[in-house]
């Protein structure tokens, strides 16, 4: 007797992610050429940060300086830095454990971060936490969590905190596409449209839970009409373009803050490395053309392109800017590798206040 | 000073609190419009509105981590579970948010939330609605364990709960809440992390907590008329559990026997053997005993439950065999 089937009829990845079936109106060179100069290029210098960092600490961490796990976002820049650009510095950000990039967009001193990745005294969360649990209370950064669509509640919970306390300030709840399955995403998503809080959930639908991709682990595909059964506003959006993030996210994030009312945003984008520094970019899960397809859509690539084209920046610009995210980069090392490991006595402290 | 129950004395440590301090929120279900599914909550929500006290919706792991993420934002929430059986499905919350939330962040990010609601065995309540699992809390380091016994217990611990920084486990009594006490009026604060001697004695040291404390009494009463005298302290707060007042009581009776509801294996109980005899192991003249449930899940039928707990006759026989009396 033949096994009953219990995997998805959808057998071609690329088509169903073959990109917007409703795309922007205008290219990337026609809505770059509206946004200020300035923006445009601290958007492409966060991507960057991101990127070297990470491939930076991908070297480190086959080096044994980065212990434990590291969940790297290279290929998944453009959502983070889209959507924080949209952000007030006292806005909430809640992410999973794939988090070094919000992070340093956020604002985080990159050498705390990485002195966070070390398990240093000086890391952001003293060292306690490491890669999965990077925490800045001075940027309302709520912290890395890593129990899968954990932070979903939580992130509703900081949105009700700020309506009850009368504050404007809106909350970003950033998980992946395999978190959708889990309670807690649906027990959040009905709790915040149910209480009309100012909150964004963004869902960056990698493709990936792990080795399992979404065809195989979810009986929809377009994630973002999960919303529909919360009665909650929501969209979905290229998530390797970093202006359409970020005019997705800022029609999202004004709904909250002014209206007090919920988004459920899926950000479609794909993750260039493994899962984790314990898996490959590619193996028996996807293959290795796959990933080289879909590193054509890299967003670092596409915006620098684009603002070649229109003359926002050149060749020497992109070389220079390189060159300025490395020495952050390596300074950030620099600062990790002197920095004191935390006191023994450390152990003890910070499990109760008082 | 008023005679209260048990049930008015966290009514009125919430309400004083909520009176004291706006950030403190209640959010659970039924405990705004249906006046608490025990009326724990009655008349609070005529008093402080749908905004500070909320009915939840049936999804305890949401309305926990929202709780958790509101305490990280600048709330003080009074969590409330139906009952404690329901916070299996909020463990996640409970354990890898609320209790590591401090930790994890190198000490940024305290949680200051109290999660109360009853826990115990009730009448007849079978399997899933009637158990003890305040062992499972107290596992976890980052989290305060109390369980109190008497209204003005009750009611000190509470206010003292809501104020305290830190994520608080607040475990009533389902079968106490209808008890009767006197309460000292307004600002009554019992401090965590300090047992009470409920009745003194030289004899044995009887330690319960909850609703055990009463059957220990009984027991200690029973006792008395033999020409025993048992000292019953109840711990009140489990962690920090106040291991001076255990320790100095066995020291002076140099016998101990432990009454709790939960069940044996890694119970409540096991912990406090492993408190005393670290700490007072050459004042022992027996080995410590423990009277707890059955090592079952909880029956139905009235006589099956009658024998899956603790009661005076089990404690008595603990008694005798510490102190060798046959």
């Amino acid at each position: 007797m033949e096994p009953a089937d219990v995997g998805s009829n959808v057998t071609n990845l690329a088509e169903l992610f073959a990109g917007p079936d409703h795309p922007p109106a205008h290219t990337l060179e026609e809505r770059a050429q509206r946004e200020d100069p300035a923006l445009l290029k601290t958007l492409l210098e966060q991507m960057l940060l991101i990127r070297r960092f990470e491939e930076k600490a991908a070297e480190l961490y086959t080096l044994g300086k980065i212990g434990g796990f590291c969940h790297l976002y290279i290929g998944q820049e453009a959502v983070a830095v889209g959507a924080l650009s949209t952000l007030e510095p006292d806005d909430y950000v809640l992410t999973s454990y794939r988090e070094h990039g919000h992070a340093l967009v956020r604002g985080m001193d990159p050498g705390e971060v990485m002195a966070e990745l070390y398990g240093k005294q000086s890391g952001v969360s003293k060292g306690k936490g490491g890669s999965m649990h990077l925490f800045d209370k001075r940027r309302s950064f709520l912290g890395g969590h890593a129990i899968v669509g954990g932070q979903i509640p939580l992130a509703a919970g900081a949105a009700f905190a700020s309506k009850y306390l009368k504050q404007s300030r809106v909350t970003l709840g950033f998980f992946g596409e395999a978190a959708v399955n889990i309670g807690s995403f649906h027990e959040s998503l009905n709790l915040a449209a149910l209480w009309k809080l100012p909150v964004v959930f963004i869902c960056e639908n990698n493709r990936f839970g792990m080795g399992t991709p979404i065809e195989r682990a979810s009986s929809l595909y377009d994630l973002s009409q999960k919303a529909c059964a919360y009665n909650m506003a929501r969209t979905w959006v290229d998530g390797m373009d970093v202006l359409a993030v970020r005019e997705s996210l800022k029609e999202a994030v004004d709904r909250a803050r002014k209206e007090s009312a919920p988004t459920l945003i899926e950000a479609r984008t794909y993750r260039f490395m493994g899962h984790s520094m314990s898996d490959p970019a590619h193996g028996h899960y996807r293959t290795k053309s796959e990933v080289e397809s879909q590193r054509r859509h890299d967003p670092i690539k596409n915006l620098s392109a684009a603002l070649e084209t229109i003359g926002v920046i050149n060749a020497e610009f992109l070389e220079e800017l390189d060159q300025k995210v490395r020495d952050i980069v390596e300074e950030s090392v620099a600062f990790a590798e002197r920095s004191p490991e935390p006191e023994p006595q450390e152990l003890y402290t910070d499990i109760y206040v008082g | 000073m008023s005679i209260l129950t048990y049930r008015e004395a966290l009514n009125q440590a919430m309400s004083e609190e909520m009176r004291r301090d706006e950030t403190i929120v209640l959010m659970g279900e039924e405990v705004g419009f249906y006046n608490g599914a025990y009326k724990v909550s009655k008349g609070m929500l005529e008093e402080f509105g749908p905004m500070r006290v909320l009915d939840t919706p049936i999804t305890e792991l949401g309305f926990t981590g929202l709780g958790v993420g509101a305490a990280m934002a600048g709330l003080r929430p009074i969590v409330e579970m139906m009952t404690f059986n329901f916070a299996i499905l909020a463990l996640d919350q409970i354990v890898n948010s609320a209790a590591k939330m401090l930790y994890m962040s190198g000490g940024q990010f305290p949680v200051p939330m109290v999660l109360r609601g009853p826990g115990g065995s009730a009448h007849q309540l079978a399997a899933q609605h009637s158990q003890s699992l305040e062992s499972w809390f107290c596992y976890v380091p980052g989290l305060k364990v109390v369980m109190p016994s008497t209204p003005a217990d009750a009611k000190g611990l509470l206010k003292t709960a809501i104020r305290d920084d830190n994520p608080v486990v607040f475990i009533e009594s389902e079968v106490l809440y209808g008890t009767r006490g006197e309460v000292p009026d307004g600002e009554h604060l019992v401090p965590l992390g300090i047992a009470d001697v409920k009745r003194p004695g030289k004899d044995v040291t009887l330690i319960a907590h909850s609703k055990m404390v009463f059957v220990a009494l009984d027991a200690a009463a029973e006792l008395a008329k033999e020409g025993i005298e048992a000292e019953v302290i109840d711990p009140r707060t489990l962690r920090p559990l106040d291991t001076e007042t255990l320790v100095e009581s066995v020291k002076k009776t140099n016998r101990a026997v432990i009454v709790e509801e939960g069940w044996p294996f890694c119970g409540v109980g096991a912990q406090i053997v492993d408190t005393i005899q670290s700490r007072a192991f050459d004042y022992l003249d027996a080995p410590i005993l423990r009277v707890t449930g059955a090592d079952v899940p909880t029956p139905y039928a009235k006589n099956l439950e009658h024998l899956a707990f603790p009661d005076k006759q089990k404690v008595m026989d603990a008694v005798n065999k510490v102190l060798y009396r046959t």
